[in-house]
């Protein structure tokens, strides 16, 4: 496939087997079937965060469906000592990096503590639209200055490229030729806003060129190809020695990559797609779905069976069963805690606040005074 | 209005909204909106619903997700002859349009010494209490009443908000329309179906008293009240003012009830520290002190990051910490 000059980089057909001329990924078979694996948790997880939200047990909740290949893959590639910078869906990227999915319900659930992930190479959960993209290049230029060999991966959606946070953070990135990768995840929809309003750019991979550096599009729902081409980006972000005389400008560490993929469901659990788009659409899309294809090419291999995928199943769902008791089992957070992380130090002021607040609680209890 | 019997309908708050955008669209063909989702979603509150079917894609405007874009092109809009009115999806994602607003909606007009003028209405829904996600609760109003040059308005009830709304897009400078979300559909009111206004820069007084003055404003109005009747029942009878336009305010009926009962309260769920309160008790002390006879008490929200929603029934004024503040400041 071909868009605007852009080569779309694909490993695997829409049915699951190796595209004509492409190179798979050297990963082990434990590797393969980790991803396949953290796809299918990621799915699983997904459908019940969306069932605790309806049922009143969460908050609005930001679903990933169909968007696994993406995060999977973009974060299997990074190396321990890299970083990820997410926006706000990557619940299955931040569980490769360390985050529990615990403690991603445990945010989503109204608790701050959820958004703390001490020794995990993850910035917290960024919700305003490409602001997150300026602190990747920050920290992968900080990175550089004190001599660091790691890379910075960051993630965004199609609507974040048309915020001005976006262009400052790439056009930084390319003057200081940082080691950070710039994930889009292009799933198509900006809550109702189609791609083809955000830009009139025929790929949004191509915005790259500006910046001066490389853009890679590739079929962000296969996740062989994903991997493939952020596992390169990750590689040359970290070459010092790595040269661009070929790419658009005189950056080399940086890389764009639009991984073209769709959201199966809604932006959030208080969106209704229904409104502003077609069935039809989402069904040709969920024909890309990435978790049959990774199995399909599992299978074909003679990685996973039936009989394996059935334990899979099981573990997962296991494993999902307990994140939720976890963290239904944790209590509240104390009315005081929101005074404590403000500043190092808590203020006089904030005392003050605090004692205030515990003195209203002592008087009335907290059913009369929340009621 | 006119004296005859007008044809009314029971809206909720965010129903007029959508039918003040409605009435404006339909008087004056310059009035357009824009923002993210604004259009064939009919906004994520459906503030906008059904405004894409009858006015079309050149007056609802689906715009690429950009604040400062949507709020910067308004103002090139609105200088060259248009009335934009921008939506915001969430005050808390402003922040990218705070340069466009400060640098130049608010002293177009005075840097041009009027040959360029802005008149604008950012909307943006307001405020805490819905369980929602990080930055969809602040109430930052304190930021923009700060800055000369804009207009700032919230509403508390169906009525006003469409008369409101109509008053600020008419209005010839920029303003920023708050919406409190919390009571976008808590309750409904008859609302005029043809076209009124509100004036901007008037309180209103929600209940007469002699004992007390309580002054609010958007979503804390409700529970402010709740609060006067409770207390009322001991005796304490208080006058609740809905400031209701924060910038220009009603200085004269802060200082006409405060001179009756001498006493007052002031509710805000923002912070306390740099907020509104600050401003009406000074413009107390500067013009009524000697009819001062307790120390004015302020019920606000904490001086800490607006918490996830686990805390945040804690971190917002509710009806016991408000009448608590109310017998404090009357036996005082």
């Amino acid at each position: 496939m071909s868009t605007s000059g852009y080569e779309m980089r694909q490993v695997l057909t829409e049915d699951g087997s190796v595209v004509e001329g492409a190179t798979v990924p050297e990963l082990d078979d434990e590797t393969l079937v980790e991803m396949y694996r953290t796809m299918r948790l990621a799915r699983h997880f997904d459908s019940r965060a969306v069932s605790l939200q309806r049922q009143g047990r969460m908050g609005t909740y930001p679903p990933l469906s169909g968007q696994e290949g993406a995060q999977v893959g973009s974060a299997m590639a990074l190396e321990t000592d890299d970083w990820l910078v997410p926006s706000y869906r990557e619940h299955a990227a931040s569980y490769i990096r360390g985050v529990k999915l615990s403690q991603t319900l445990q945010y989503w659930m109204g608790d701050e503590r959820g958004n703390s992930v001490p020794g995990a190479n993850i910035f917290p959960v960024a919700v305003p639209i490409a602001t997150q993209v300026l602190h990747a290049t920050g920290a992968a230029w900080a990175s550089k200055l004190s001599g660091g060999e790691n890379a910075f991966l960051c993630h965004f959606g199609d609507g974040a490229t048309s915020e001005g946070d976006f262009h400052e953070g790439l056009n930084f990135a390319g003057v200081f030729d940082v080691p950070a990768v710039f994930f889009c995840n292009n799933n198509q929809w900006a809550i109702s806003v189609p791609r083809e309003r955000q830009t009139a750019s025929k790929t949004l991979a191509q915005k790259a060129n500006a910046y001066g550096f490389e853009g890679v599009l590739v079929d962000g729902m296969d996740p062989l190809a994903v991997y493939q081409v952020t596992d390169e980006a990750l590689e040359k972000a970290k070459d010092p020695e790595a040269v661009g005389d070929d790419g658009p400008g005189r950056a080399t560490r940086p890389t764009l990559i639009e991984a073209v993929q769709y959201r199966f469901g809604a932006h959030t659990t208080a969106d209704d797609p229904s409104v502003y788009r077609e069935k039809d659409e989402v069904e040709r899309w969920k024909r890309k779905d990435p978790i049959p294809r990774l199995e399909t090419f599992l299978r074909d291999r003679g990685i996973l069976d039936s009989e394996a995928i059935g334990s899979i199943e099981t573990a997962i769902e296991d494993e999902v069963a307990t994140a939720i008791e976890t963290v239904e089992s944790i209590e509240r957070p104390m009315p005081a805690e929101m005074f404590d992380a403000v500043y190092a130090e808590r203020t006089k002021r904030l005392d003050e606040q605090a004692t205030y607040l515990e003195q209203l609680r002592e008087r009335y209890g907290d059913d009369e005074l929340l009621e | 209005m006119s004296t005859q019997q007008a044809k009314t309908q029971n809206l909720t708050l965010v129903q007029a909204v959508r039918d003040g955008l409605k009435c404006e669209m339909e008087r004056d063909d310059d009035v357009i909106v824009l923002g993210e989702d604004v259009g064939k979603n009919g906004g994520v509150f459906r503030a906008t619903e059904g405004l894409y079917d009858e006015f079309g894609e050149d007056r609802v405007i689906d715009t690429p997700l950009a604040e400062s874009g949507i709020v910067g092109t308004s103002i090139g809009m609105a200088a060259y002859g248009l009335r934009p009115v921008p939506e915001i999806q969430f005050s808390g994602f402003m922040y990218p349009a705070f340069d466009q607003i400060v640098s130049h909606a608010a002293r177009l007009r005075s840097r041009s010494r009027g040959r360029f003028t802005c008149p604008m209405v950012v909307r943006a829904p307001y405020g805490g209490g819905i369980r929602a996600p990080e930055h969809h609760a602040e109430s930052k109003e304190a930021i923009y009443v700060h800055e000369a040059g804009l207009k700032v308005v919230i509403p508390s009830t169906p009525y006003d908000t469409k008369g409101l709304l109509a008053a600020s897009i008419r209005d010839p400078d920029p303003v920023i329309f708050l919406e409190p979300k919390l009571i976008y559909r808590a309750f409904r009111d008859e609302v005029p179906e043809e076209s009124y206004t509100v004036e901007l820069g008037e309180a209103a007084t929600r209940r007469e008293g002699d004992d007390i003055s309580i002054f609010t404003w958007g979503a804390m109005t409700r529970p402010t009240l709740e609060a006067a009747e409770s207390v009322a029942e001991d005796g304490i009878d208080c006058e609740v003012i809905d400031m209701r336009t924060l910038s220009p305010m009603d200085t004269d009926a802060i200082i006409d009830s405060f001179k009756k009962t001498g006493r007052a309260v002031i509710v805000h769920e923002a912070p306390k520290t740099g907020g509104l309160a600050g401003e009406i008790t000074a413009t107390i002390q500067e013009n009524a002190l000697y009819y001062q006879e307790a120390p004015i008490n302020r019920v606000t929200g904490f001086d800490v990051p607006y918490p996830l929603y686990a805390l945040e029934d804690y971190y917002l004024p509710e009806n016991t910490r408000i009448e608590d503040a109310i017998r404090e400041t009357y036996e005082a």
